[in-house]
């Protein structure tokens, strides 16, 4: 789950998805799958619709089938299934690079098309980088670091790069 | 006892009848505090100084307290919310020490009870207008940590509230490296200190320095920093200014 926002309460949120998973994990004997976590962070966000949890949320996560799958959240809960989203004050800046390099299907197409991006890891983590330094130039709050969590049937794995420091 | 009719309920935010109930504004404050962590332990810094908005009211305020075995407290802001933290602190620790079980809070566990502390009145819109600095050791593992008003926490190697964060850090962050001696942690500090008593206009040239150990924790006698006012620039202000307007 990476969150934008108020660090406070993005470090609450995830501190109550962490503790609803670890009673998840007693009651059923098995990890969450990602589109369950989904609805978890819809309801929890939701709960405080009058006095919001000011963090702009992307879930991403493998299903109970093994793919791949990314939710992306508005700060009360609004969520949908995506290819690919990003949040945050560089989310004007990233997201419409996305769409340009991801041609992700549009969502009016009869019958509907998969929204899983075509990428392979390398090429995706490459575009990852390049999204964020990108957005390190223009965006004065984005910079000093980028943390890339990659996540699939091997397990979870964690990457670093500087990103400009000013 | 308000044996007189309220018209609203004491918690609701709006109505001057429930203001006199949640902190508005703070009254008598601390400035900056500084630490790093050391080869031993952490090192901190904070002057003695109590204001009354732009009165230098208080000048022997200890705004560095130790919270049981393995802890260090460091407050900026309200002077009393510092003290009713250490009550807060005092009962936590009590309990602690009552269970007798060999077990005893460590830096980690005080720092995780005064974010949820910070944040929860935060919520009900009720602060503790504080900048708290958490620093400790326990099993030989440094810890510090800072926590703020509005409940934004984190740890790092080096920290600081208030003016310290512009002034210090950089400083820190220039010149911190891993295993310093006492010596040179001192140095640096003071060097963040002088800085700050020169550039933040509530320091006042009385500090205390707090050390935390394994061993345990002490804190230095209050003293103040030598301080150099004669460069050429300050004697002379107006020099090579361009024009008069």
């Amino acid at each position: 789950m990476a969150s934008s926002g108020f660090q406070a309460d993005v470090k609450a949120l995830q501190k109550h998805l962490a503790a609803r998973h670890l009673i998840y994990q007693h009651q059923h004997n098995k990890q969450m799958s990602c589109p369950a976590m989904a609805q978890l962070l819809s309801n929890t966000l939701y709960y405080k619709r009058f006095f919001p949890y000011y963090s702009f949320n992307v879930l991403g996560g493998l299903d109970n089938e093994g793919k791949g799958c990314v939710f992306t959240y508005d700060a009360v809960g609004s969520y949908e299934k995506v290819g690919y989203s990003s949040q945050g004050s560089g989310s004007t800046l990233i997201m419409p690079f996305l769409d340009n390099q991801l041609k992700s299907p549009s969502p009016l197409l009869l019958p509907a098309q998969d929204a899983v991006t075509p990428l392979a890891e390398a090429e995706a983590i490459d575009l990852v980088k390049t999204v964020f330094a990108s957005a390190s130039e223009r965006d004065i709050y984005t910079g000093d670091k980028l943390e890339i969590v990659v996540i699939n049937a091997d397990g979870i794995r964690r990457e670093y790069m500087d990103l400009r420091k000013d | 006892m308000n044996f007189t009719a309220s018209k609203q309920p004491e918690n609701c935010l709006l109505g001057p009848e429930s203001d006199s109930q949640r902190t508005l504004y703070p009254y008598v404050t601390g400035t900056s505090v500084v630490a790093l962590k050391y080869k031993d332990g952490i090192l901190m810094a904070a002057d003695m100084g109590g204001s009354y908005g732009s009165t230098l009211r208080y000048k022997s305020v200890e705004r560095m307290k130790p919270i049981g075995k393995h802890s260090l407290l460091g407050a900026s802001g309200e002077i009393s919310d510092f003290q009713e933290i250490l009550k807060y602190l005092d009962e936590l620790i009590l309990y602690d020490n009552m269970w007798d079980d060999g077990n005893s809070l460590g830096p980690k566990e005080v720092h995780n009870y005064l974010t949820r502390v910070m944040y929860n009145r935060r919520n009900k819109f009720n602060p503790l207008w504080n900048s708290l600095v958490l620093g400790g050791v326990k099993k030989g593992e440094k810890y510090l940590g800072t926590v703020s008003m509005i409940g934004v926490n984190f740890e790092d190697n080096h920290v600081a509230t208030g003016f310290g964060n512009h002034l210090a850090r950089p400083i820190l962050r220039q010149e911190w490296h891993e295993n310093l001696s006492f010596e040179d942690g001192v140095k640096l500090l003071e060097k963040c200190m002088r800085v700050l008593l020169y550039r933040d206009r509530s320091a006042i040239n009385k500090l205390q320095i707090a050390k935390i150990t394994e061993e345990g924790m002490t804190i230095s006698p209050p003293y103040s920093l030598k301080t150099y006012w004669e460069f050429s620039a300050f004697e002379n202000p107006t020099q090579g200014a361009v024009g008069s307007w």
